[in-house]
C-alpha cells in the first residue's frame, strides 16, 4: 500500500529477493548450489551462507542447547552466535560472516553440536 | 598459526578505521586493517541515504558512496595497508603485545603491533520481551544488511521498535525495498531522531506510535506478530493491549560500544550514558590510558559516521606520529576544529556532555 510512492517498476520477485531498487544496484556473485538439510537450493557465491537461507525462506538455523528454542539470523555481523550452524561438518560456524561456496552442506544445528574427531570412535 | 608484525594495527575496517589507516599509511606507516565482516566499509555500505554534516565529510552524499571513497583512498595506498577480511580480532594480551585474530573459522592469526588503534564499533541493544529470541526479532543493522547490502527482503510486514534515527531510516529503507512496515514504536513521548526523517515515513502513512512498547512477540517456531500496548507517564501499561500481525520484528533500540579489547588492554574505562556504554578515557590525540592504543569511531562513544571518520583520521595521524613519522603539523588542529564545527549546536550536546566526562589533557 506504500508502494506507489515509491517506483513503478519496483517490484519483489521470488518473493525473497529485491529485483529493482529506487537507489541500489546489487552485483551479486556466481550462482552456485549448496544443500540445506538435505534439500537442494541456490545461492550466490561469496555472499554469507545466512542470506542464502534466508532468501530461500529458511528462518530457523539452529535450536539451543537446554531450552531446545528456535535461533535465526540475528545480528548479521558475527557477534551474537544467533546463526551458527553446522557446514561441511564443523559446527558453530558464525553463517552471517561465512561465505557460501559451491556444494556446501550447511546443517541446522541442534544444542551445541558436534565435532568428529580423527581417529576416535 | 600465521605470525603478523606491523607498525599499526587498525581493528574495524569501518569509516574510523578505514579513515585511521590512511591517515597512518599517508604518513609512511605500515598497517593492517582487521575487519570481521566479507568487505570494508562498515555500516557505510548499508545506508543507502544522504548523509548531512559537513561537507568534508560528504554530507549529501549517500553512505555506501562514501564508503567507496575511502576505499579508494586505501587502495591508493598501495602496498602500506594490508587490509584483511572476514577476519576477527579475538584478544590481546597487552605482556607479550599480540594481538589473536581468526581469518573464518579455521584459520588463526597472531598479529605484533607497535600500534592499535582500535575502531571496532558498536553492536545492537536487545530489549527483553517474551520470545525476543524468536527468528524474525532482527537488530535494525541486519535488517540493512540482508536488504541493501544483499538484496533480500526481510520479511513481508514489520514492526520497528524505536524511533531515533535508525528506526527511522531503516523504515524508510524497508518501504524502498517493497516491504510494508506497519507501525513504529516508541516508548518515549518524543520522536528522538531528525524530524526530516520522521517526516518522510508520516507521509508515507506509516504510524509512529509513541508512548508504545512490545508486550511480547508471537510466534511458536517463528515471529507471526506482536503484542504491543500504550504506556502512560510510568512507563505502565494503559489501555488494552492491541496484536498486530508481522513476520519481522525490527529493534533499533541503541547500539552499545564494541570495547572488549579495550577492556583487555586495561584501558582506563568508564560508564557515560550519553556516550551510550563503557567508553575509554582519551587525550585529544584519541589515545587512551594505554600507550598503545588509540581509539576512533563508536567504540569511543556512539555517534555518526562523520564523527567517526575525523577521529579515525586524528587517531591515524596521531599513532604515526607516536612511532616517530612526520606529519603535517597543521593537520591535527585542522581535523579537531572539523570535530568540534559538527558537534556544535543542540544535536551535539549530549556528545558534547558525554566527551567531556572522559577527555583528558594528557597522560602523565
Amino acid at each position: 500500500m506504500y508502494l506507489s510512492h515509491i517506483s513503478e517498476e519496483q517490484k519483489v520477485i521470488d518473493v525473497d529477493l529485491i529485483s529493482a531498487h529506487p537507489v541500489l544496484d546489487y552485483s551479486h556473485g556466481a550462482k552456485v548450489s549448496f544443500s540445506f538439510d538435505g534439500k537442494s537450493m541456490e545461492g550466490f557465491e561469496g555472499e554469507p551462507i545466512a542470506m542464502a537461507l534466508h532468501a530461500n525462506g529458511v528462518r530457523v538455523y539452529r535450536s539451543t542447547p537446554e531450552m531446545r528454542r528456535p535461533r535465526g539470523f540475528f545480528c548479521a555481523i558475527g557477534k551474537c552466535s544467533s546463526c551458527f550452524m553446522v557446514v561441511d561438518g564443523v559446527p558453530n560456524v558464525r553463517t552471517c560472516v561465512t561465505p557460501l561456496k559451491k556444494n556446501m552442506k550447511v546443517e541446522t544445528q541442534e544444542g551445541r553440536g558436534t565435532i568428529k574427531l580423527d581417529g576416535v570412535a | 598459526m600465521r605470525n603478523l608484525t606491523t607498525d599499526v594495527l587498525v581493528v574495524g575496517g569501518g569509516p574510523a578505521g578505514l579513515s585511521a589507516a590512511a591517515e597512518a599509511a599517508a604518513a609512511g606507516a605500515s598497517v593492517i586493517v582487521a575487519e570481521s565482516d566479507l568487505h570494508l566499509g562498515g555500516q557505510l555500505v548499508k545506508q543507502s541515504h544522504k548523509f548531512f554534516g559537513s561537507k568534508e565529510e560528504y554530507a549529501g552524499t549517500r553512505g555506501f558512496e562514501i564508503a567507496k571513497v575511502l576505499k579508494d583512498e586505501i587502495a591508493g595506498s598501495g602496498a602500506k595497508v594490508e587490509t584483511l577480511l572476514n577476519t576477527t580480532v579475538t584478544g590481546y594480551y597487552p605482556d607479550e603485545n599480540v594481538v589473536t585474530a581468526m581469518i573464518g573459522e579455521e584459520e588463526y592469526l597472531r598479529i605484533t603491533p607497535k600500534k592499535i588503534i582500535m575502531a571496532s564499533g558498536a553492536q545492537e541493544r536487545l530489549i527483553p520481551f517474551p520470545n525476543n529470541d524468536l527468528p524474525g526479532v532482527y537488530g535494525a543493522g541486519a535488517v540493512q544488511t540482508l536488504m541493501n547490502v544483499y538484496g533480500v527482503v526481510p520479511g513481508k510486514k514489520v514492526i520497528m521498535i524505536g524511533a531515533g534515527n535508525i528506526g527511522l531510516i531503516v523504515s524508510y529503507q524497508l518501504m524502498q525495498a517493497g516491504v510494508e512496515v506497519a507501525a513504529i514504536l516508541e516508548a518515549m513521548p518524543r520522536v528522538g531522531g531528525y524530524w526530516v526523517h520522521a517526516a518522510k515515513i508520516r507521509r508515507l502513512g506509516v504510524p509512529i506510535l509513541l508512548r508504545h512498547s512490545i508486550k511480547r512477540a508471537l510466534g511458536d517456531r517463528v515471529i507471526t506478530g506482536a503484542e504491543i500496548y500504550e504506556l502512560d507517564e510510568k512507563f505502565n501499561q494503559a489501555g488494552e493491549t492491541e496484536t498486530v500481525r508481522c513476520d519481522t520484528i525490527c529493534l533499533a533500540v541503541g547500539l552499545t560500544p564494541s570495547s572488549e579489547i579495550l577492556w583487555q588492554g586495561g584501558c582506563k574505562m568508564k560508564y557515560v550514558p550519553n556516550l551510550c556504554g563503557h567508553v575509554p578515557f582519551r587525550d585529544k590525540t584519541m589515545r587512551t590510558s594505554n600507550e598503545k592504543i588509540w581509539v576512533a569511531g563508536d567504540v569511543s562513544g556512539i555517534e555518526e559516521a562523520s564523527a567517526a571518520m575525523i577521529e579515525g583520521r586524528i587517531a591515524g595521524i596521531s599513532a604515526a606520529k607516536s612511532l616517530g613519522r612526520d606529519v603535517k603539523s597543521d593537520s591535527f588542529d585542522k581535523f579537531w576544529k572539523r570535530l568540534k564545527d559538527l558537534r556544535a549546536g543542540e544535536v551535539g550536546e549530549k556528545i558534547r556532555a558525554g566527551v567531556s566526562e572522559v577527555l583528558v589533557d594528557g597522560w602523565e
